[in-house]
């Protein structure tokens, strides 16, 4: 796993912000094993770890896109309703048929894209809030959904349903294929050209665009890619339930992403973090739901304790970002050459993503 | 200070305030279809049901015009109700203590979040969020999925009840005189150093620090009057429409569309706080008008987003196209632009 911040503070600072949040992954996982362990149980029985892998496949594959999107500086609303969708248009298509796979899946994921396409147009042609954007473009998915589908529709193919049930050893076959697109993830904003204008737009779009980085083109594809990956879950949940299902838009995805995107020391504004953080997120999160599964913390409690545990964590981040500050040249605080503060244009373009 | 009504109404005018078209777009269309609908009851009716919406509205203004954002206010008014019908449970001479106690618990979140946010520098997405599942558990976890208990009727004369035989309108609701006392109270608000202060920090708070604003109180503010004002409609809505679990789910993306719409720019540092106002009117309006058009259920999300996506880019676009006009004609840009409230 790459640092995903810049290589001059891994050189400099002792931990990077991806070390910290695997660091604080082994921490949970410690505890956790402890805990558990004094309830007279195991955390790390065969089950359990195939219980916390599975959470963090479905998670993963939208907190990937998501972090994509968010290092654009913008925000994807949005993949909960695409994940209802996707998973419909794919079960629907197979209809149970063997030989429709690929075309249900391509089905699916070129929706999926097309609802990306539409995401990234209105956040950079018609410059709408990207919060705003993908909140109108999920209600108008929701609306479809619930105008069309009343209830779980359509049939997967029994051999599609090894896609969520097949395992390897202990490890879900879901869960690899999330880790290897979270590599391919990683590999595409480390190794391409796309991939490094992501950081740019997102670090500053003014200066990308005047660095001669085409910075609507960069976030419609982020969109595409967000919403490609939120396809994915999509088939993953159409394999699990062997139906499509629209009930699934209201398990509050879009939050939860963003929620393991910034646990993952992805930072909200843009232009710093990365996906290997976000997967260390994800993990965080599952092994909560695993730890107060086994531990039958009362559902309504662990909602609280997560509020809790996500908002001490991310303090956590921002408080060491703070205090490694003066070590740096720049920091996160923009640079002390912006023009005067009365400024409105200016002001107007700093202010474009969500504060 | 542009106190005079040619400066109100030219603010109307200006494009910058779109909602206010709209708004009387969608009324228009309203009293097209029902007639019925402009009489003096229908409106009242429909503005006490405007009203918790709009003092959401408000609240999620502060704090959204200091750059922040407070997803909270949903699942607060959701918690304020429950927990309110819980501890009256029918009992008239509980009502004020429980008032008291609503009022002291929305500042109590409204607080924690406004100081995790600036103090722990959590971004308030997060920090809400946060706030929003601890607040959702609660509530589920102290209904058990039904709530139980009921409110006082005194509880729920705020949002029911009015003065009742005034000439040509029958009934003034509390309610509106309600949004009425905090509508002029914000306006008044914004008008004062602190709103000022509010604007400047949500334009460019690194500014605003330099110039010597104390931004983390500023902004504490900002969260606490929107806890405060979420109190405020969980007892409007709570009097109105009664106790259930799902009470105020998803008001805080209504809310927040509601403002967006009217004119104000996420990110903070521009935007009118009765054009916010005019937003949540515009936003129940849109409900009534499907419900005369007898848009089925289904298909109004779909519409709502529509809406919202074409009135944000009209604004956006509107917005860059006069930013620029303006930049080539005069030296200094913004001036009509500026958001002084």
């Amino acid at each position: 796993m790459k640092p995903t911040s810049s290589t001059a503070t891994a050189r400099r600072a002792p931990l990077s912000t991806t070390t910290v949040v695997y660091l604080a992954l082994l921490g949970i996982l410690l505890v956790g094993g402890i805990v558990v362990a004094a309830t007279g149980d195991t955390l790390f029985s065969n089950a359990n770890l195939v219980d916390m892998l599975t959470r963090s496949s479905l998670l993963g594959f939208i907190a990937i896109g998501q972090t994509l999107v968010i290092l654009c500086r913008s925000l994807d609303l949005s993949v909960g309703y695409v994940v209802a969708l996707s998973s419909l248009v794919a079960a629907t298509t197979m209809d149970g048929d063997p030989a429709r796979i690929p075309l249900a899946m391509a089905a699916a994921l070129g929706v999926a894209a097309v609802i990306g396409l539409v995401n990234g147009l209105v956040v950079t042609k018609l410059k709408v809030n990207a919060f705003i954007a993908t909140l109108g473009v999920g209600l108008i998915v929701k609306g479809y959904l619930d105008t069309w589908y009343a209830g779980p529709a359509g049939e997967v193919a029994p051999a599609f349903q090894a896609f969520g049930y097949t395992r390897i050893g202990p490890l879900p076959l879901s869960a690899i294929v999330m880790v290897a697109l979270a590599g391919a993830g990683i590999w595409f904003l480390h190794y391409t050209r796309t991939g490094h204008h992501m950081f740019a737009v997102g670090g500053d779009t003014d200066v990308a665009r005047m660095s001669g980085v085409r910075t609507d083109r960069t976030v419609i594809v982020a969109h595409i890619l967000c919403a490609v990956a939120a396809g994915v879950a999509g088939l993953l949940i159409a394999s699990r339930f062997g139906t499509g299902s629209a009930l699934v838009y209201d398990d509050g995805y879009d939050l939860e992403s963003i929620a393991a995107v910034v646990l993952g020391g992805t930072y909200l504004l843009g232009g710093r973090g990365g996906i290997g953080g976000t997967l260390g997120g994800v993990f965080i999160l599952a092994t909560l739901d695993t730890v107060f599964n086994v531990l039958s913390v009362d559902p309504f409690i662990k909602d609280v304790l997560r509020g809790v545990i996500i908002i001490a964590a991310v303090a956590i981040y921002a408080r060491r970002r703070l205090t490694r500050k003066p070590d740096r040249f720049g920091g996160h605080v923009d640079p002390p050459p912006r023009p005067a503060p009365g400024d409105g244009a200016e002001a107007a373009h700093v202010k474009g993503g969500v504060a | 200070m542009r106190t005079t009504v040619s400066g109100i109404t030219s603010r109307i005018l200006s494009s910058n305030a779109t909602v206010f078209v709209l708004l009387a777009v969608i009324f228009a269309v309203v009293f097209a279809l029902n007639p019925g609908f402009a009489e003096p009851m229908s409106l009242m009716a429909f503005v006490k049901k405007a009203a918790p919406l709009i003092l959401l509205a408000i609240g999620q203004y502060f704090v959204i015009v200091s750059g922040e954002f407070d997803l909270s206010v949903g699942s607060l008014v959701g918690a304020q109700v429950v927990i309110a019908a819980l501890l009256i449970d029918g009992n008239e001479s509980a009502t004020l203590p429980v008032i008291l106690l609503m009022f002291a618990g929305g500042i109590v979140v409204g607080l924690v979040n406004g100081l995790v946010t600036t103090l722990l520098k959590v971004p308030s997405i997060i920090t809400t969020l946060g706030t929003m599942l601890v607040l959702y558990g609660a509530i589920r976890w102290l209904t058990g999925g039904a709530p139980t208990g009921s409110l006082s009727t005194a509880f729920r004369a705020a949002g029911r009840q009015g003065v009742d035989d005034v000439p040509l309108i029958g009934q003034l609701p509390w309610a509106l005189l309600i949004v009425l006392v905090v509508g002029v109270g914000a306006v008044f608000l914004m008008r004062s150093p602190w709103g000022r202060t509010l604007i400047a920090v949500g334009d460019n708070d690194q500014a605003a620090r330099f110039a010597g604003a104390r931004v983390w109180w500023v902004k504490t503010a900002a969260f606490t009057l929107s806890g405060f004002l979420a109190t405020g409609a969980g007892i409007l809505i709570g009097g109105y429409a009664g106790v259930t679990a799902q009470v105020g789910e998803g008001m805080e993306f209504t809310a927040i569309t509601a403002v967006v719409l009217g004119g104000v720019v996420l990110g903070g540092g521009r935007g009118w706080v009765v054009a916010a106002m005019a937003g949540a009117l515009t936003v129940e309006a849109l409900f009534t008008l499907f419900n005369q058009l007898s848009v089925p259920s289904t298909v109004r999300p779909a519409a709502q987003g529509l809406i919202i996506i074409a009135a944000v880019a009209y604004a956006a676009i509107d917005r860059a196209r006069r930013a620029r006009t303006v930049t080539e004609t005069h030296p200094t840009p913004r001036h009509t632009d500026v958001a002084t409230p």
